[in-house]
Formats: structure tokens, sequence, C-alpha cells
């Protein structure tokens, strides 16, 4: 099902890298969160997937039962989740006090150092 | 014992790092100490010339990087001893010399840490066996160079001629880098002994014309050849004392060095292959435009400078002639050029110091103020004009003999030779002799002159003596520099040679040639006015015609080229940015997936879940209308469909821990998210339609690429995964059985804690932000 995951994470990165490019700072936001959607289910795919198979060790074994999904690219995309999150929320805070400060949302305006 | 070798390295180098302290500690004396290293190091050299006059060889080795195939290898052999002898004998007196010409200057230790330094790297330079070692010290005399030419940076002219000195030898020893890693791929060794063992290789070899060109290019750069000649005499920037160190003993004899070190190597068995020809031509072409611009110089430095380019291209023209008689020659020239020209620049450094110009039309007569000087200066000039029993004779005497033994089309290389010298003799007299005869005019000095101190005559005065002694004595000279350095440069045994006065005093056709050039170089000193007259308006004439005009083009265009791209890329807008920086993305991103085009490439579309179908197209529809919504509740419905989507993909395909995060962070960030719209204004476009256009087929392109590779990233797997083992080691080693969380605690706990240390960054952030609006809002509503 890879192929049709790859389409999700191209969509998800053309979205954000749309967001990306407009002027309002709201939409920069946006752009970010798609992206790093995008970009956890592309490290997490590029492991190879299967369904229902977690790397989780029975009770009476000591390895998890092969075939299980990628542990490493799971622990990867599980720390890059947690940061997407404090970058989101940074943004998100720096955005609203940015709009207090110039008064606009335009990107365009913020020019100048002082406020 | 070998690691006298690098005692004596270490000496130099130690002498450096102190200087400041020692110029602190004892003012303008510093000088008298600071010399005993480069003296000490000079007799540690002296010591060993016996061992090297015997045919042997003294090798240092400590392994440095020794998968670069770059050792700390140091190798005494003839010629090495020969330029460490210049270096630290010239060097000793040039520090000594400092200290005087340099007097009460603030920053005296500055210059003496740079000065030290430089001659390490040059005696570095010339000891290293190993080709990268060599290239190290090479780069360190270009950068010490660069700091002392450019010593009087409050001036922007010295700051743009050090500057241009850097760039053109930097860039020329980029050139030799390559050539010297060919010659390392070609041979398999960097190590010049055994190089120079290889030369029949070297010239099998496809690569050997790409090879002695981007040598030449290095070696060409660094000494001065034609078109590169431009930044010799700009290097007069540099105090004087530089400009005596730089054009005798190191700097500009280290490209001759080269040459001669590789030429075993490169020199084809018969001569007259391309490494001749190229040496032999363009050192003519440097003698000749050297000799025809120093005629209208009138800065006695200018006249020297253009002299050393001079004898730059003789050295050259010797090693391209290549016959016994010319490698001869040159070891000889090459050791006079570095004695008498060392005086003179000293000697007219006094000069300027005490009489406060160097202006040659205006000096005259002070040979009755400053006896000394003018003697040291007389003497220096005459072993310069190859008067007999100066040494510099014995030099020009051999370059005759070498020139009457070609025949055919190569006597051009006589006739260059022969006017090259006959010039070269006036330029010595005008800049040497001419100051101290003729009637004293001191009303026309800045000051009043009177002689030199102690320091400031001593070297000029041993250096020009040494000169005289050698030419009637050449015996110990000639069997301890001369052969093992002439051995060095054949790469053939040492055999002694007739190198005495009476030998080279018979009436023949070198000698009636000596004194043609007499007679010429006399008579160009008598006319030295009549070019002085014409000077400004010829050189005026010349110079756009010149490299150096050259230069400054390709030096403003590429100015010119970083502000266009500047302007272009830079343009504060975050648009642009963007836009650039994906755009490069997707070039690369194309060129990488365009070379792995044609792996097969399975989907089995029938397989898929029906279930993932449906989440992964109500995603895709919400994604579209997250960015394309105006109402920020749809935006917010929209984003929180695909983070969910994004955890329920996480649940399906055995990753529950993802999941439960997933949907965490989800659930924050769309009640953050709530929160801060209440403060934000609505969503509007701002953007032209056109731009909008645009940026969307980028978006669109990248996303595409994006798909492409992940497709591919699947297919393709270029190693087996660790996952194995980490799943493996999980329960014995880790005591826990779900693997990702072992992973996360323990295999690569330290991740986990960058990850926890940005969460806690971010969270003062917001704290810092939020507060600091909180307290603007308090003292608006008061």
């Amino acid at each position: 099902m890879e192929g049709l995951i790859a389409v999700l994470v191209g969509v998800l990165f053309a979205t954000g890298t749309y967001c990306l490019l407009r002027r309002s700072i709201v939409k920069l936001v946006i752009g970010v969160i798609l992206i790093s959607h995008g970009a956890n289910l592309l490290v997490f795919t590029s492991g190879g997937l299967l369904a229902g198979r977690p790397a989780l060790v029975p009770s009476d074994g000591t390895v998890p039962p092969a075939p299980f999904g990628d542990p490493l690219p799971q622990a990867m995309v599980l720390t890059a989740i947690v940061i997407g999150f404090g970058l989101t929320a940074f943004l998100l805070a720096l955005v609203t006090r940015a709009y207090e400060a110039v008064g606009d949302d335009d990107i365009n305006a913020f020019r100048n150092t002082d406020t | 014992m070998p690691s006298f070798l690098v005692i004596s390295l270490a000496v130099i180098f130690l002498a450096s790092v102190i200087a400041p302290m020692v110029v602190r500690a004892l003012g303008d004396r510093a000088g008298w100490f600071l010399a005993a290293a480069p003296l000490a190091a000079f007799g540690l050299f002296v010591s060993q010339a016996p061992v090297i006059a015997s045919g042997a060889s003294l090798v240092y080795e400590v392994d440095w990087f020794s998968a670069l195939e770059a050792s700390f290898a140091l190798r005494l052999d003839g010629l090495s001893l020969l330029m460490a002898l210049l270096v630290t004998g010239i060097g000793t007196f040039i520090v000594i010399y400092t200290g005087g010409y340099m007097h009460g200057h603030p920053q005296l230790g500055r210059f003496y840490l740079y000065l030290l330094a430089f001659m390490g790297s040059m005696v570095g330079l010339v000891l290293s066996d190993n080709v990268i070692l060599m290239f190290v010290f090479w780069e360190g005399t270009s950068i010490t160079s660069y700091l002392l030419i450019g010593f009087n940076h409050e001036e922007k002219s010295s700051r743009w001629k050090a500057l241009q000195a850097l760039l053109v030898t930097g860039l020329g020893a980029m050139a030799m880098l390559a050539g010297l890693i060919l010659i390392g791929m070609v041979t398999g060794s960097y190590r010049f002994s055994e190089i120079n063992g290889m030369g029949d290789v070297l010239q099998a070899s496809p690569w050997y014309t790409a090879i002695v060109l981007l040598i030449l290019g290095g070696c060409f750069t660094k000494s001065a050849q034609v078109p590169f000649h431009f930044w010799l005499p700009n290097a007069m920037a540099g105090p004087t004392p530089v400009s005596a160190f730089l054009h005798s003993a190191t700097m500009v004899k280290a490209g001759i060095f080269l040459m001669a070190r590789l030429n075993p190597a490169l020199s084809s068995v018969g001569g007259g292959g391309l490494w001749e020809y190229m040496l032999a031509i363009f050192g003519g072409l440097t003698l000749l435009l050297a000799m025809f611009l120093g005629l209208f110089q009138k800065d006695a430095k200018s006249i020297l400078a253009y002299t050393t380019l001079g004898v730059l291209g003789i050295l050259t023209m010797l090693l391209g002639i290549g016959t016994e008689y010319a490698i001869k020659a040159m070891v000889v020239f090459l050791i006079g050029h570095a004695l008498y020209k060392a005086t003179l620049f000293m000697v007219i450094g006094s000069v300027d110091h005490e009489a406060g110009t160097r202006d040659v039309t205006l000096l005259r007569g002070l040979r009755k103020v400053m006896p000394i000087t003018a003697l040291a200066g007389l003497l220096a000039a005459l072993s310069m004009s190859g008067i007999p029993p100066f040494f510099g004779f014995i030099g020009k005497e051999l370059i005759y003999k070498a020139g009457v033994g070609l025949a055919g089309p190569d006597l051009i290389f006589l006739v260059v030779a022969f006017v090259g010298n006959l010039v070269m003799m006036g330029l010595a007299l005008k800049a040497g002799v001419g100051p101290f005869f003729g009637k004293a005019d001191l009303a026309a000095l800045p000051k009043k002159p009177h002689e030199a101190p102690l320091a400031m005559w001593i070297g000029p005065a041993v250096l020009a003596g040494l000169g005289l002694i050698f030419g009637l004595v050449p015996f110990w000279v000639s069997t301890h520099m001369v052969e093992p350095a002439i051995a060095a440069i054949q790469g053939s045994t040492i055999h002694s040679l007739e190198l005495a006065l009476w030998d080279l005093v018979k009436p023949n056709l070198p000698l009636l040639l000596s004194a043609l050039t007499v007679a010429g170089g006399c008579l160009v000193f008598i006319n030295r006015r009549r070019f002085w007259a014409v000077a400004d308006g010829v050189l005026a004439r010349i110079r756009p015609l010149g490299a150096e005009a050259v230069y400054d083009r390709l030096f403003n265009a590429t100015i010119w080229f970083s502000k266009f791209q500047t302007i272009r890329l830079q343009t504060g807008r975050l648009h642009d940015y963007v836009f650039f920086i994906v755009a490069t993305a997707v070039a690369f991103l194309a060129w990488a997936l365009f070379s792995f085009w044609g792996q097969p490439v399975s989907f089995a579309w029938a397989s898929y879940d029906p279930l993932i179908i449906g989440i992964v197209i109500i995603m895709i529809v919400a994604a579209v209308v997250a960015v394309s919504s105006r109402s920020y509740i749809k935006v917010l419905a929209a984003l929180g469909v695909v983070g969910f989507g994004v955890a329920l993909l996480f649940a399906y395909f055995g990753a529950p821990d993802l999941a439960i995060t997933q949907l965490l962070v989800e659930t924050l960030t769309v009640v953050l998210f709530m929160f801060v719209v209440l403060r934000l204004p609505p969503l509007k476009s701002i953007s032209k339609t056109r731009t909008r256009l645009r940026d969307a087929i980028l978006a669109s392109v990248f996303g595409a690429l994006i798909t492409v590779l992940l497709i591919q990233a699947v297919n393709i797997q270029f190693k087996s995964p660790i996952s194995e083992q980490l799943a493996a080691m999980s329960y014995p080693e880790a005591k826990g059985k779900n693997v990702v969380n072992v992973i996360l605690v323990d295999f690569r706990a330290l991740d986990t804690m960058g990850e926890i240390v940005v969460v806690a960054v971010a969270a003062l952030g917001i704290a810092a932000l939020v507060s600091s609006g909180l307290i603007k809002r308090k003292e608006a509503s008061k």
C-alpha cells in the first residue's frame, strides 16, 4: 500500500509548500503543519509498511515474531512528531505576537526590526 | 640524527609564537634575540652539510593522516639543504634588520609573528617529502605572505595588493593541488623521493600533459612568471624587510624550488618535451618583459622587484634548457641572486629609512653619509652585474656556457639571456650604485641622511661580503651546496665540477659575451635618464594591455556578478527565498531520481484495503480544503482531519505508540490554534492570481517528485536494516518488550533527550512571547 501513501505524502508536501509560499503569516503555520505530517509519513513509509504487526516482544518470548513493522523509523517519527508539535506551538505564539506588534498579517509588511 | 629536521622547524615556529611577548619585554632589541632561532636552524643545517655532500639524505617521519596518504615526512637532500640554508641564513639577517627598520613600530611583535611563521612555512616547504605536507606549508607561505604584504593595513592600496598576491598564488595553488593529486594517482605515491624515481611512469600516462600544466599553474603563479608576474612588483606594498625576504630566498623561490624538485619526474629523458619548452619559453618571456618594464622604473624598490622577476625568468628558463651547464648555472645563479638581492633590498630600505625617499632620480652621492651601506650596495650591485671576481660572475658565465652549447632554434634562449643580463646589469647599477655616487644634493631629500644603525647594516654587509668571498673561494659552496643540489635536480648521483674563477676567465665566447654584457649594462646605466623621461607615458600606455588589467577586469566582474546574484536571490521577501529553495530542491531531486530511472516498481493496487483508500482520499480532500478555505473553522477542521488521519494510518500499520502520540499532539495543536485564531485577522488572499498559479505549479511538481521519491525509496534497499539487531537485542539487553520504546529510551536515548530539550526551549520561547504581549497590553490599557 506504499504507492497510495506515497500519493498522500506528495499531496501533503504540495499543499504545505503552497502554503509556505503565501504571504499571510497564518498560512505559513498551516504550511509547516502539513509538511511535518508529510515528512513523518515519508520516513514512516520508507521503512516499508506492514499492517497490524507492531514490533512487540510476546510475554513468553525474547524477540518479536517475524514479520514485524520496522521499529527504527517509528522511533524516529515519534521524536519528529513531538518536535513538530514544539515547533508548531512556538510558531503560533510567534505569529500572534508578531501580528500584535506589526498590525498586519502580510509577511511583506515585516520589514522593520523595531516595533 | 634526523630528528634535528623537526627541531629546526619547531624552533622557528616557537620563536614566531613567543615573538609578541619578546618584543614586549625587550622592545627594539627583540630582533637580536629572535634571530637566534633561524641562526640555530642554520647551524643545524650547516652541521649536516657534509653528510648531504657525501650523497646521503636524511629522513624524518611521523605518521599523520596515513589513510589520506599524508604523513609528516621531512627529507633533507641536496636541493632542500640549499634552500633551507638560504632561508634560515638570510632570514637571520632579515630578523635583525627588522629591529632597526621598524624601530618603535607599535606592532613590531605582530610583524615578527608573521615573519617567523612565514620563514617556518618556507623551511617546512623545502624540507617536506610528502606531497600533501608540502602543499600545507605552501599555503602557509601564501597566507603569511598575505599578512606581511598587507601589514600596513590602514592603506587601501596595501590591502588590495596583498589580496591580489593571495588570490593569484592561491588560485594557482588550487591548480597545483589537482596536479599533485594526479601525480599521486598515476604513480601511487605521495613521496617526492619515490615520485622522482617514476618519471617514466608519469610520462607514459595519458595524464602527463594535464599534470604538467596544473603543476606549472601553481609554480608560475608563485614564482610570478608571465602572465602572472604582476603581483610581485605590487607585493612591495609590504615593509622592506618583507620584500627583501620575499624576493631573495622565500615565496617566489618556492615555485622555482618545486619545479626543480619535480624536474627528475617531469622532464623528458632526452630533453625537448612539453615540460622543457613550457619552462624555457615562459621563463624567457618573463625575463624580457621584466627587463623592459624595469627600464622605466624610478622607485628603487620597483627596479629591484623587476630584476627579481627577470631572475625568476632566467632560473625557469635554465631549468627548461635542462643541460648539465644550465642546471649548474641555475643553482649558482640562485645562490648568487639570494645574496645580492637580499642585500640590495635591505640597502634600499636603509636609504629609504634614512633619507626618506626611494626615488632614484633624487638620490645621489650618499656614500659620504652612509659609507657602510654604500659599500654593501656597491658590492651587491657588482655581484649582480656579474663582474669578476664576484659570485654573480660565475653564475652569469655558466649561463653563457650553457647558452653556447645550444644549437638550432634553441639559440634564441642565448640571445634572450644576453639581453636580459645586459639590462639587469644596468638596473643593478641604477639601484645599487646610482644612489651613492655622483654629486650629492642632500637638500632635495625629505630627511637629512646619516649612517644606518648596526642592525641595519650588518646584514647587507655580511651578505654582500659573502657574494665576494664565494666568488674568490667557491670550494665549500661548490661541494656542499651546489653539487648536491644539482644531483637532486637532475635525479643523478653527485659528481664534482670545476667551479673556480680561473677556469672561467679564459678567452672564449662566453667571456666575450660577458664583456659585451658589462659594456651594454654601463650604457643602459648612463642613459637611464632618457628612459625616465618617457617612463610615465610608456607605462600609462602599456598598462591597459597588461595582465594586471585582465586581473582587474576579472576581479570587478566577480564582484559585479556577486552583487547581481545577491540582488536577484536575496530579495528580502520570504516568498522568494522559499521559492528558490524549493525550486533548487526540485532540480536536485529530479536529477537524483533520473539516475535511478527504470528501477522496477510494483504497486499491486488490488491488494489495497478499501478502509485505507477511504482514509487517504478523505485526508487528501482535507489537505486541499485546509489550503484553499478562507474560513478558520473549515481550516481547523480540515487540519484536524489530516492529523487524525495520520494517527489512524499509524495505528493501522502497526505503530500504536505513534498513533497515541499523534492523537495527543493533534488535539493539543487544534486547541492551541483555536486560542490563537481569535486574535488573528480573517484569512484573505493577498497575492496576484499569476503568482498563485506559479506557486501552485511549483508546489505540485515538488509534491509529485516526493511521491516518486518515496515509491523508489521503498523499492530500493541499499543495506540490510539494523532493525533486526535492535529487535533481537531489545529484550535480552534492555529488558524492554516494546522495541520502539526501547529504541527511544535506551538505544537512542540521547536523541530523546535532545527532543525534550527542544520542547523545553520552545515552551520557554512561548512563555516569553506570551508574557511580553501581556505586559504590552497592560501598559496600553493603563
